[in-house]
């Protein structure tokens, strides 16, 4: 079996949520071959060989320097022809996800996305999805010879299996039609941690009673090397950006700690952290459902709290 | 212009999810079904571009049983003008797409959310614009229309980016694109005689097949920790849950 991988790049670097997607799929076992595309740093094309591709194609192409959706979808198609691929792995994403289905429409592949395990392969190829937003898990059978999968964060486990990767300049041909959308300008934070990828987030609520209280929220994040998140209603309010909102209708978070300051818990925003590993609550409110979904709580007033936990963490961490 | 608006049935997002029929079928009894919340939002914003340009029609379809038409009919409150249902269970999105695909030919604007809450696949609006041969932009915050061009904000990790496009076009749509619009009596009142037309879905091969559900591990109780004593948290993270 060859598994063609699609590594996103970011600022030059391999985005974490791809060296999942490359272990994935070193770990469903067979050849992998990662492909880059747009500019990239040697260095990090050479590393994903560490990480189980054997092989890593690099379309260096500056047209690609921008992930148009039809594009790259052309482009992943053509690879996967090329290659001989019986899976394409990527990990879920704002451009991953759409190319991945045009993807599997152009090559007549099954699709899934939000898997949050390797495949079940010993009759068939079985895979477990994430749905009702965390809430279930549906088993489907990809019955099509080719296979595209979009896999959730935590499907697999980032290690090192100490390979090494030829680097392949890869020559593409685009065509006119495929740009059908331009991207004016983009946004980003930069130098925080992605909210999607983070292994620790630490949310805020309305409880914390507008936006010029987030400061001791940020220095806990700060000493944490965590993202910072909120709930509906403060992104509603205007008090944080709209992609910090974690919930039903917002950001799904994974991360090993979920730390929620003055967040009540409502079902929705549970629906957006359902899959972290561990939850901490801090509410002044001792009957506020969050609780209930909570692995630690502490009843109390998060400005007393929240600047304790920092200083409790900082020296315990020496 | 003509703007196709497709619609997902899916339960509240209060509803506590449970399995019948030996984990195969969802457990309906006692759940309220509701337009999906990402496709109220594209129908809320179809029904602004609607009032703002006259000689504007909404369509909506769904794929779904019968079950789903007081849902269609709310949508049809709100403000479409007409609806298509066809007559399929949508378990898997590349069905559903092929479906919608069927019938968005000589739609100006296809608009849905950016995902249905059941599901979760986040796909259709991409397939069915492939389908079709069309853009498609997903998850869009903001969109306007200029004659034939479509001026858009689409929500990236971290951050959004401006994105244009050409009509005709597919876009998955999530806050704050509009304000979601609340049936007005005259609404639920002309919704009862707008046409719903039903329609047998095209044959095709399943190439995802849905074998069963499963509901994650119960999770254990909360431990409480005193609020004079955080550093027993930070112990406890540490040696127990291991996440520090």
């Amino acid at each position: 079996m060859t598994t063609l991988v699609f590594v996103e790049v970011a600022e030059g670097k391999v985005r974490k949520s791809s060296l999942e997607a490359v272990c994935f799929a070193k770990a469903m076992g067979g050849s992998v071959t990662a492909i880059v595309l747009g500019s990239s740093d040697a260095a990090e094309l050479q590393s994903l060989g560490k990480y189980g591709a054997t092989k890593v194609l690099h379309a260096a192409d500056p047209k690609l320097d921008k992930g148009i959706i039809q594009v790259y979808s052309a482009v992943l198609t053509k690879a996967m022809q090329d290659e001989n691929a019986d899976v394409l792995v990527l990990a879920n994403s704002s451009l991953g996800t759409p190319v991945a289905a045009k993807v599997a429409v152009k090559a007549g592949a099954s699709f899934a996305s939000n898997v949050v395990e390797l495949p079940n392969t010993t009759s068939g190829f079985i895979v477990k999805r994430s749905i009702y937003t965390g809430k279930a898990f549906s088993i489907v059978e990809l019955k099509n010879a080719k296979k595209v999968i979009a896999i959730k964060k935590n499907a697999a486990e980032v290690k090192e299996s100490g390979g090494t990767a030829e680097v392949v300049n890869y020559s593409v041909t685009l065509s006119d039609a495929d740009f059908n959308t331009t991207i004016l300008s983009s946004e980003k934070a930069t130098g925080d941690i992605l909210l999607p990828e983070a292994e620790i987030v630490v949310s805020g609520g309305r409880g914390l009673k507008g936006p010029e209280h987030w400061g001791i929220l940020e220095e806990l994040a700060k000493t944490l090397h965590a993202a910072t998140g909120c709930s509906k209603p403060v992104s509603d309010m205007g008090w944080r950006p709209h992609h910090e909102h974690v919930g039903q209708t917002g950001v799904k978070v994974a991360p090993q700690l979920y730390i929620a300051i003055g967040i009540s818990g409502a079902i929705q925003h549970l629906a957006g952290v359902n899959s972290s590993k561990c939850i901490v609550v801090i509410n002044k409110d001792a009957d506020a459902p969050f609780f209930k979904a909570a692995d630690y709580g502490i009843v109390g007033d998060a400005f007393d709290v929240v600047p304790k936990l920092t200083v409790a963490i900082k020296s315990a961490n020496g | 212009m003509k703007i196709l608006v497709c619609i997902s049935h899916v339960p509240d997002t209060t509803s506590k999810i449970n399995f019948v029929d030996n984990n195969t079928k969802f457990d309906t009894a006692g759940v309220q079904f509701i337009i999906g919340p990402y496709d109220d939002y594209a129908l809320a914003r179809a029904i602004e571009l609607k009032e703002a340009t006259p000689g504007t029609t909404v369509t909506v379809i769904n794929v779904g049983p019968a079950e789903t038409e007081p849902t269609i009919r709310k949508a049809l409150a709100i403000g479409a003008d007409d609806a298509i249902r066809v007559n399929a269970d949508p378990t898997d999105s590349f069905f559903v797409a092929t479906q919608i695909a069927e019938h968005a030919k000589g739609f100006d604007l296809v608009l849905m959310g950016r995902e249905s809450i059941d599901y979760n696949s986040g796909v259709v609006h991409a397939m069915v614009g492939e389908m079709l041969g069309l853009p498609s932009v997903s998850p869009v915050m903001k969109l306007d229309i200029d004659g034939s061009k479509v001026k858009m904000t689409r929500e990236i990790e971290g951050g959004k980016e401006e994105v244009e496009s050409t009509l005709p076009l597919v876009a998955g749509c999530q806050e704050p694109i509009a304000e979601w619009k609340i049936p007005n009596m005259r609404g639920i009142m002309s919704a009862r005689t707008k046409p719903l037309k039903v329609v047998e879905p095209k044959a095709t091969e399943l190439s995802a097949v849905l074998q069963k559900f499963e509901l994650p591990a119960p999770k254990g109780a909360v431990q409480m920790i005193s609020a004079d004593n955080v550093a027993d948290l930070v112990t406890k993270l540490k040696n127990e849950a291991k996440v520090l």
